[in-house]
């Protein structure tokens, strides 16, 4: 059964139509790879998932339920997390303080609660060892590499029973020994039946880690296919416009 | 493997002391330190019981504000206007008791005066999208002039019915001759260093100031805090405001006159950054002495006070120089 479904979706704002009439189906450990030029409405898509915007048209279903989300913390709370490009991290902060911002532990009783660093510290090093990062929770993210920021990002979707996790380009701006790294975060969560929508630019990313594609262009889906059916040639010349669409 | 990874992972990269050394409060504190015991041999006035007793008063006006000042600089933010505020809040309190009413009525308009100039700065800066120095430097302005305005630009000496109770809880000393103004700054740091140490709304106050943005992807209520923090920071221009009305036991429209730089300059010297996420409150305590300490060793040393400024100017840069050092030697 799919998680996530989108029947028809399509979003415009004023005369623009960024996303035109889209479905979609996405499978608990799946991975998908969703690409597409810069303004093919990959964003878009993503925004009207992640809760920040509302669909024009069009329904999108979770777990055979309709699903609306008027903002973010809502679609958090239905079990979707985002990894955002920037990754959104305070550098001033330890690594678990950033996993745990806006959902910090507290211990106490009423409104003499504070902040339970101990367990705060605990938990945020049991996920980094579930993910086989090397990244300790009371460094502050301000020295950290690429790879470890990423892990800080990662671990937050980790927190609650996430069911999809939403990457924005989490391979553009770090080394090639951190994308391998962060390639395997990603099989991590898939292992654990977690849905993984990954966004991106780079064909060999794509093609390493994610069972299927999703090619995008002005607007509309162009492919949706096995990883294994496809070549990275035909993904180029879909997203280009060389080859008009496959089914 | 696996026992590798857990090991780096609970590894504990700072001790104490490491913490210690890096701290720009820590070296302050040291200069502090080191200026008193030179002070001790070099006047005879400095280690007098009296001489005592007024720095530690004198510190605690300004290290009251920058209590508050705090709050606001960590996100990132800046108060201009606290000055004014506490001028304003000091000509209510007087005016009030002036009146006939009570201390109690008294601190009660005081202290409500100053969240509502507070809100309005913090509503301005974070609804409406002002920069904080524009909205705050329009405040300066006006509570000063609402200060004249109140009082008709007169002096006010005479505080009613409730005149002694006031010029006792400015001016007295209850505990162990410890003077008044001191205590109420000591409860007040402690009070701040446990909120910005222990709870969520510390939490997110740091968060805001590292980066704005990720506190409002991360469902942090971001507006909501920012006239918060604005609201703190005129509270507790208003709480030093009656204290200093207590021990001045007189208010006029200069009360206050350019202390905004004065608070400022404390909480930047005692490790705040200006561009948001670091500062303690200690530091602002620490801050704030070193300045006194300046100031009123160059009295006592024979010093033309026209020196003052350079020496404190002097201050904050070689505090913040420590602080670009440190950075230097780890971007190596």
């Amino acid at each position: 059964m799919a998680v996530l479904e989108l029947t028809n979706i399509s979003k415009h704002f004023g005369a623009i139509q960024a996303v035109n009439d889209v479905s979609l189906s996405i499978e608990p450990g799946q991975v998908v790879g969703l690409m597409g030029d810069n303004g093919a409405g990959k964003s878009t898509l993503v925004k009207m998932i992640a809760g920040n915007f509302r669909p024009s048209h069009g329904t999108m279903r979770m777990d055979d339920k309709e699903l609306i989300l008027h903002k973010p913390v809502e679609a958090r709370q239905h079990g979707i997390e985002i990894v955002h490009q920037d990754l959104a991290l305070c550098n001033n902060l330890t690594a678990a303080a950033n996993v745990y911002l806006g959902r910090e532990l507290r211990r106490g009783v009423g409104p003499f609660r504070i902040l339970d660093y101990a367990a705060m510290y605990k938990r945020a090093g049991q996920i980094f060892a579930e993910l086989k990062s090397e990244t300790r929770p009371r460094d502050l993210v301000k020295q950290m590499s690429g790879g470890q920021r990423q892990a800080v990002a990662i671990a937050r979707t980790m927190l609650s029973q996430a069911k999809i996790v939403l990457m924005d380009e989490p391979t553009a701006a770090i080394s090639v020994r951190q994308v391998a790294e962060v390639l395997n975060l990603i099989r991590h969560l898939r292992d654990q039946g977690i849905a993984v929508v990954l966004i991106s630019h780079r064909m060999p990313d794509v093609f390493d880690v994610a069972d299927r594609v999703i090619v995008m262009r002005r607007g509309r889906k162009v492919a949706d296919k096995a990883i294994a059916s496809s070549s990275p040639e035909e993904v180029t010349g879909l997203i280009t416009g060389a080859i008009e669409q496959v089914a | 493997m696996a026992v590798t990874l857990d090991q780096t992972i609970a590894q504990k990269q700072h001790t104490f002391l490491s913490r210690l050394f890096s701290s720009q409060t820590f070296w302050v504190v040291i200069a502090v330190i080191l200026a008193c015991i030179f002070l001790s041999f070099a006047t005879d006035a400095f280690a007098t019981s009296k001489n005592l007793y007024n720095i530690t008063r004198n510190i605690t006006f300004v290290a009251i504000v920058a209590l508050g000042m705090t709050f606001v600089i960590i996100t990132g933010g800046i108060d201009l206007s606290v000055g004014s505020v506490l001028c304003l809040c000091s000509m209510v309190l007087a005016v009030t008791m002036h009146a006939g009413y009570s201390i109690e009525i008294g601190i009660l308009a005081t202290i409500a005066t100053a969240l509502v100039i507070g809100a309005f700065n913090g509503i301005f800066i974070a609804y409406l999208g002002f920069p904080p120095f524009v909205v705050t430097l329009g405040m300066l302005s006006i509570a000063r002039s609402l200060a004249m305005v109140a009082s008709n630009n007169t002096v006010v000496f005479q505080f009613g019915p409730d005149h002694n109770k006031l010029l006792a809880l400015g001016g007295g000393a209850w505990v162990f001759g410890i003077a008044n103004p001191v205590l109420y700054m000591i409860i007040l740091a402690l009070i701040t260093g446990f909120i910005l140490r222990w709870t969520k709304f510390g939490r997110h106050i740091f968060a805001i100031g590292g980066n704005e943005h990720a506190a409002t992807l991360t469902g942090v209520p971001v507006k909501q805090i920012k006239v918060a923090v604005y609201m703190i920071s005129a509270l507790s221009a208003g709480i030093a405001g009656i204290i200093e009305t207590g021990w001045l036991g007189a208010v006029t429209t200069n009360l206050g006159n350019g202390m905004e730089l004065q608070v400022i300059a404390a909480t930047v010297i005692g490790g705040a950054n200006l561009a948001g996420g670091v500062g303690t409150a200690f530091g602002a305590i620490v801050g704030a002495a070193l300045i006194e300490v300046i100031r009123n060793s160059l009295g006592l040393l024979g010093i033309n006070a026209f020196w003052q400024g350079t020496f404190i100017g002097g201050a904050i840069l070689l505090a913040v120089l420590f602080d670009r050092i440190r950075n230097f030697r780890r971007s190596d």
